[in-house]
């Protein structure tokens, strides 16, 4: 009887074992199998296998070298930080407005802007080309920090706003007690308490702004003010049946380990802060 | 005596000053929001009026501000024939569009299905204890990190009909007899598309699941372990009740994510009758065959679909909070 059970419970385990297993191959097999063929050249490439067997930076050094992908890189690079810089700062005195101060209409304001943040983007696409090319920023970068804010903004207003509201209510008052207006509440009271929470909501917002499409392929027209997304979607080869998989893979690596290394550091502020802009919503 | 007399009037100026203070707040509040509101305004208020406008007159690429309004033509217009036939044209008899209503709808129900389902399974097995928990919880975040346009790409490598390594496994382990053109046949194709987003957002779906399993208590489980109820009994009358408001949540969330979805498709399946959704045949008319006009009615009209959804989302969400739970 006791052999049984145990039996029982071995086998339970390893299935359960086999299934984490199974999670983890299947999450990380494309990017591993990117990474691998990155490294191939020639006709190696054309080789299916599952392990790595030939080593070439020839990939890296092409895409680094030729064309416009180094100037690609840069533009995603300034377009998302500026994008994140200009949210946040927006963001944090309407959260706190919205989180510390009650007055009529407030959640009728925030359901408006968790409705902007469902936006189907395409919906303001013709208005914001529009918009876009009256401002005369069509293909410029400006152009697209311009129109990432649709959704930046909500979603920073909308997680730093939860986040504040958890704040505890005496550390305001003895603000208010010594005399102090909202803005020094916000400056000098909150902004270091923030610190972990606008770490969080930048990340996930530069992240959002890193992978953008859509407005990044219609409202840039030149090799030179394209991001990375729209490079690598638009790579291709010398003929139109040519298409270079060894070097869109290693273009496609060197866009996506910064983003994982700063994913696995950050990793258990990026689930909290995605728990409060769903979860919570 | 004396003391209760003057106690109301210290009451009152405190009370005035207090209300003062309330005011200030409120004002600083209005001003703090004024420049969100401004930006949200310029962003995407009036760019949603005026691609709804755009869609009821001939606007095109090249002439967008001299626009005649055209009433409802782009949506719906009759031209009585000679022989007393009558002949329908616009957007609402446009097969085009009804096929990509229909592969939208297709395309996100099925995707949140499946990643509701395996995401509740990554989700448990997360929330067990086991060693190397950590490892799986950062595998699991790997894709969800890489830029769709990127998992596109990767994975119509690995689809690829010659030299993906997809066709030489299912080869291998004889589930297939002939190398597919996934990404590229029209049967395929759809298939394709929601592997990738599958693989793609359940990471998203099981971290949200998760946090909701993590809310149970855990004595619930204790007490139904004294009792020997059955694990898989515990799941269906523990678990899942208690972790329903959560997974709505995230459903509703990635059901209106699925329905606007552009740059997975644009990317694995270009030109794909049998993927073509609402977003990338609106841009495909819009930016590509200069029918600007009509290109706007089809975004509208996602628009106005989703919005619906959204209302309604809200309207059931109210009634669960009066009715069921409490």
């Amino acid at each position: 009887m006791v052999g049984t059970f145990d039996l029982w419970g071995l086998t339970k385990t390893v299935l359960f074992y086999a299934l984490v297993v199974f999670i983890v191959v299947v999450s990380v097999f494309p990017f591993y199998y990117a990474i691998l063929t990155s490294f191939k050249t020639g006709t190696d490439l054309f080789r299916v296998t599952y392990w790595p067997t030939s080593f070439s930076w020839e990939n890296y050094l092409s895409v680094l070298s030729q064309g416009s992908f180094p100037r690609n890189l840069w533009n995603s690079i300034f377009v998302a930080s500026v994008t994140v810089i200009l949210a946040l700062f927006i963001a944090i005195t309407a959260a706190f407005a919205l989180s510390r101060v009650r007055f009529r209409g407030r959640g009728l304001l925030l359901m408006t802007i968790l409705g902007i943040s469902m936006f189907p983007q395409i919906a303001v696409l013709a208005g914001l080309f529009e918009v876009v090319r009256f401002l005369g920023i069509y293909n410029t970068p400006w152009a697209l920090i311009f129109s990432y804010t649709i959704f930046t903004l909500p979603f920073t207003v909308w997680v730093l706003t939860t986040f504040m509201r958890d704040l505890p209510i005496e550390i305001e008052e003895a603000a208010i007690v010594d005399g102090a207006t909202p803005w020094v509440i916000i400056t000098r009271v909150f902004m270091p308490l923030m610190w972990p929470a606008l770490v969080t909501t930048g990340l996930l917002a530069f992240i959002a702004a890193w992978n953008e499409f859509l407005f990044a392929l219609t409202f840039t027209s030149s090799n030179l003010t394209r991001t990375v997304p729209v490079a690598i979607a638009l790579l291709s080869g010398g003929s139109q049946y040519e298409i270079p998989w060894g070097i869109i893979m290693a273009a496609s690596v060197i866009v996506t380990v910064p983003l994982v290394v700063l994913v696995l550091i950050f990793q258990r502020k990026i689930v909290s802060g995605l728990t409060a802009g769903g979860v919570k919503g | 005596m004396t003391t209760e007399a003057i106690a109301p009037p210290v009451v009152v100026p405190g009370r005035a000053i207090k209300s003062e203070l309330m005011r200030q707040r409120a004002r600083a509040a209005r001003w703090f929001l004024v420049p969100m509101m401004i930006a949200l305004a310029v962003v995407a208020g009036w760019p949603l009026l005026r691609s709804i406008w755009f869609s009821f007159t001939d606007a095109s690429l090249t002439n967008l501000v001299g626009a005649n309004f055209v009433g409802f033509n782009n949506y719906l217009r009759w031209t009585t024939l000679a022989s007393g036939r009558t002949v329908f044209q616009g957007l609402l008899v446009d097969p085009a569009w009804w096929n990509a209503v229909w592969n939208t709808l297709r395309f996100a129900v099925t995707s949140v299905f499946f990643e509701a389902l395996f995401g509740m399974a990554v989700a448990l097995v997360l929330n067990a204890e086991f060693k190397g928990r950590g490892i799986v919880r950062a595998a699991i975040l790997i894709p969800w990190a890489i830029p769709t346009v990127v998992s596109a790409k990767m994975w119509s490598w690995m689809l690829n009909d010659q030299f993906g390594i997809l066709n030489d496994l299912g080869m291998r382990l004889g589930l297939l007899s002939q190398k597919v053109a996934w990404t590229a046949s029209p049967e395929t194709a759809m298939t394709a598309v929601l592997v990738v987003d599958i693989w793609k957002t359940t990471p998203f779906m099981a971290l949200l699941i998760l946090a909701g399993l993590q809310m149970i208590p855990k004595d619930i489980y204790e007490a139904a372990e004294i009792d020997g109820v059955h694990p898989v009994k515990q799941f269906f009358k523990i678990t899942l009740p208690l972790v329903r408001p959560a997974l709505m949540v995230a459903i509703i969330f990635r059901l209106l994510d699925a329905m606007r979805i552009f740059d997975l498709i644009y990317v694995l399946t270009p030109n794909s009758v049998a993927t073509k959704t609402m977003s990338v045949l609106a841009r495909e008319n819009l930016f590509d065959f200069d029918k600007f006009a009509y290109g706007s009615a089809q975004a509208t009209l996602l628009f106005l679909i989703i919005a619906g959804m959204t209302i309604l989302y809200i309207w059931l969400g109210k009634v669960r909070f009066d009715g069921g739970d409490r």
